[in-house]
């Protein structure tokens, strides 16, 4: 800033402060706004110009809003997984304000480890109801253990020994780590995706309420993700280790300082984060009945984008991120391709981060903004 | 492990004493000289020189990328969006794809009269490098205000995109011409002429050899000066210290936007270069590993040692062309293992990437200011002094 510059700013401090006021707005409300936009205009599109469909067997179009509907219904149902993998993200960014990038792959991971166990125990479509009931709950147990464990290891070897180096260090072994366990996954089942034995029936109906089917894949995963955040959300709020958590989170040091154990806490905090993703994976693979190797990057991608919606070292905003954002994706798949759906989505987290880094709910981290 | 370090440290200072002081400048003489002589010892069409060809083009790759993470200290992980662009200039300036237009410039031969877009060689080259440049700038601008790892998490975001943009490039169309070739690719494009070499050919790949040498010696050469001028100190300014280096009057906008913009043209440069080469510009090239492993060259050799990166990726792209496919690959199943050593190609990179940064994060050869930095922090934890671990506020924090 030159002196001589500065006579020029003083006359245009007005615009410049209506600037600002435009920026603040937008930074404010801009993000919720493009939110709310997003489904109203395909319910105004829907209702006007309709959409392709049959209607007493012929090819007509239709106008009302149950496409809509089907769209946020299987939006929720996948949301939901993705809010799975969204916590663990949320979490240890939360603890030791560290992007893990190996955390799709421990997701990825989880489905092949489900997939392999259930195989293994004998699970299969000839399965009777009570097999599956015994069968899959502890396949949905050995995956978060399973994968609680390798992310507890990752820790261990790659971001413990470099908690003092500078930020680039972690994240670069956490890419490293990341590639590790997609070529582990890539050995296991081989390089193209991999059909999985459709054990719950998931297109059976449920329920049909008003043209919108809901179906089993819905219910389940619905079903596996609410108790395990209600799980989550009294283990954080209510128990000695969980007050732990959330006092190295704020400040490890003091929290240090008062006893705690920070990397045991930390560990912790990891194997809750490998465990939530392990359920996921197990969930994915019977919501998807395809699993691949490379699963893990785009899925990774999308729940760290639903992190960073709701606001990265929330927990509910973690949450509320992957429902939202499960619905962009189904959306998007449904009307104009899967193949379009990463440009969306990532072009959704580029605008969180320029509009509202710290997203919907902000960040209960200690360095907020 | 201290006694080892400190008795490498020994050895090193007394090589050190046993040079003479112009020992540096020597050997960078003896080295281009040897570059320059290594295609007359093989034959034209040799597989080790083809190798070579690739490595220097990652060479230029890594040192665009070595100004980013290295002197800028902001994570790219979107770095293959400069050599899909890159090489898609080269695609759309340098062949029938846009078979519409007719335009030509200073080509030679059969192109002179052939539909699309003909550019000469070195025009494409300069038109690959601006290009990418102002892609650098536009996808620096969004990451101006955030942190370190939301930074990687943007740029991975914009190699993303672009890579969809490639995929789905058939059924974009632009005056009613595709974008891209998509998987099938960008074939059919121009054989470079450059006067006094003549047309280039894939039967004899000396002259590509020594136009990618040149290439790669100009990068070396802006490089070194880049990092002695001013821009390069503030770059090393703000990768220590943003706040500090701000309210010492540095332009943060302009130095971090040149920082991605020259990253990205030669990256953009390269990339035009070897979409020449391989002749085909296909979309299934343009992986997220491709980022990846030329993080790596630049990590191995030391993150903002120009040396050190230039060593790295010759190493890295022999071990992944050369020594992989070709000598090592056979080894697992001499073992009566049921996979070739290719498989692991991705892991190798991978566990490259964790083995450097916990055992030795400076690089095989560190720039000096860095290695202090580095080794000062490793050193702390061993402490184990409580509350060290997380009293230091790390360079490129907070910058809002």
């Amino acid at each position: 800033m030159e002196a001589r510059s500065l006579p020029s700013r003083t006359a245009s401090s007005v615009g410049r402060k209506a600037l600002l006021e435009i920026r603040r707005t937008a930074g404010r409300w801009g993000l919720v706004a493009l939110l709310v936009a997003f489904p109203v205009y395909f319910l105004i599109h829907d209702l006007t110009t309709g959409y392709p469909g049959f209607a007493n067997g012929h090819a007509t179009r239709i106008h009302d809003l149950t496409y809509l509907g089907t769209n946020i219904v299987q939006g929720i149902s996948n949301g939901a997984i993705w809010a799975l993998i969204a916590i663990g993200y949320t979490l240890v960014y939360g603890i030791i304000e560290l992007i893990n990038f190996a955390h799709g792959d421990v997701f990825m991971i989880g489905s092949f480890t489900g997939v392999s166990f259930w195989s293994a125990i004998g699970v299969g479509l000839a399965t009777s109801t009570l097999g599956l009931v015994v069968g899959l709950p502890i396949a949905l147990l050995v995956c978060m253990i399973v994968c609680g464990a390798l992310n507890v290891l990752i820790e261990r070897v790659g971001y413990r020994p470099l908690r003092n180096a500078p930020r680039l260090a972690p994240l670069i072994t956490a890419v490293g780590f990341s590639f590790i366990l997609q070529n582990i996954g890539l050995l296991w089942r081989g390089g193209s995706t991999v059909g999985v034995s459709d054990l719950v029936r998931e297109n059976k109906t449920v329920v049909q309420i008003s043209g919108v089917v809901i179906h089993r894949a819905d219910v389940l995963s619905v079903a596996v993700t609410i108790p395990l955040v209600i799980a989550l959300g009294w283990f954080v709020s209510r128990t000695r280790h969980g007050r732990a958590m959330r006092a190295t989170a704020q400040d490890p040091e003091a929290a240090r300082l008062m006893g705690i154990n920070v990397d045991w806490t930390i560990s912790l905090t990891f194997l809750i984060g490998g465990g939530l993703a392990g359920a996921a994976g197990l969930t994915y693979a019977l919501y998807e009945t395809t699993i691949w190797y490379l699963q893990g990057f785009l899925a990774g991608l999308i729940a760290f984008t639903a992190a960073v919606m709701g606001g990265i070292g929330n927990i509910r905003g973690a949450v509320i991120g992957g429902l939202i954002i499960g619905c962009i994706q189904q959306t998007i798949d449904a009307r104009v391709g899967p193949q379009w759906t990463p440009f969306f989505v990532f072009g959704l987290l580029i605008i969180i981060l320029v509009l509202r880094p710290q997203g919907l709910l902000g960040e209960e981290t200690r360095e907020a903004g | 492990m201290n006694e080892l370090r400190a008795q490498l440290q020994e050895w090193q200072a007394a090589i050190q004493r046993v040079l003479p002081p112009w020992w540096p400048r020597a050997l960078a003489v003896l080295l281009i000289a040897f570059g320059l002589v290594l295609p007359q010892l093989f034959s034209v069409t040799s597989n080790f020189i083809n190798t070579e060809i690739l490595a220097l083009a990652y060479v230029m790759f890594a040192l665009g990328l070595n100004i980013v993470v290295g002197f800028a200290g902001l994570l790219d992980l979107g770095y293959v969006a400069f050599f899909a662009l890159g090489s898609y200039t080269f695609g759309w300036l340098g062949s029938g794809w846009f078979f519409k237009a007719h335009v030509h410039i200073l080509v030679h031969g059969p192109q002179a009269t052939l539909p699309g877009i003909h550019l000469s060689f070195v025009l494409i080259l300069i038109c690959a490098g601006l290009l990418t440049a102002c892609a650098g700038a536009i996808i620096g601008v969004p990451t101006l205000r955030l942190r370190g790892d939301y930074i990687a998490i943007v740029t991975l975001a914009f190699g993303e995109i672009i890579r969809v943009f490639a995929l789905q490039g058939p059924s974009l169309k632009i005056f009613g011409m595709p974008l891209t070739g998509g998987e099938l690719g960008i074939s059919g494009t121009d054989p470079p002429y450059l006067p006094g070499i003549g047309t280039f050919n894939q039967l004899n790949i000396r002259p590509w050899y020594y136009t990618i040498f040149a290439l790669v010696l100009i990068t070396l050469f802006v490089n070194v000066r880049v990092r002695d001028s001013r821009l390069g100190r503030a770059w090393i300014a703000l990768r220590e210290d943003e706040v500090a280096a701000v309210s010492m009057g540095i332009p943060l906008v302009r130095t971090k936007l040149l920082a991605y913009s020259l990253g990205a043209a030669f990256g953009g440069i390269a990339g035009a270069f070897l979409g020449a080469y391989t002749t085909l510009i296909d979309a299934g090239e343009f992986q997220f590993g491709f980022s990846i492993f030329v993080l790596a060259m630049v990590v191995l050799g030391g993150l903002g040692s120009i040396w050190g990166v230039v060593v790295g990726a010759l190493l890295l792209s022999n071990i992944n062309y050369y020594l992989i496919p070709d000598v090592l690959n056979g080894i697992p199943g001499d073992l009566g293992l049921k996979f070739n050593l290719t498989d692991l190609q991705v892991s190798i990179f991978g566990f490259l990437l964790v083995l450097v940064m916990v055992l030795r994060p400076q690089g095989l050869i560190p720039e000096r200011r860095r290695k202090l930095e580095l080794t000062r922090g490793i050193g702390e934890t061993e402490l184990e002094e409580p509350g060290a671990a997380w009293a230091a506020v790390e360079p490129g924090e907070v910058v809002r």
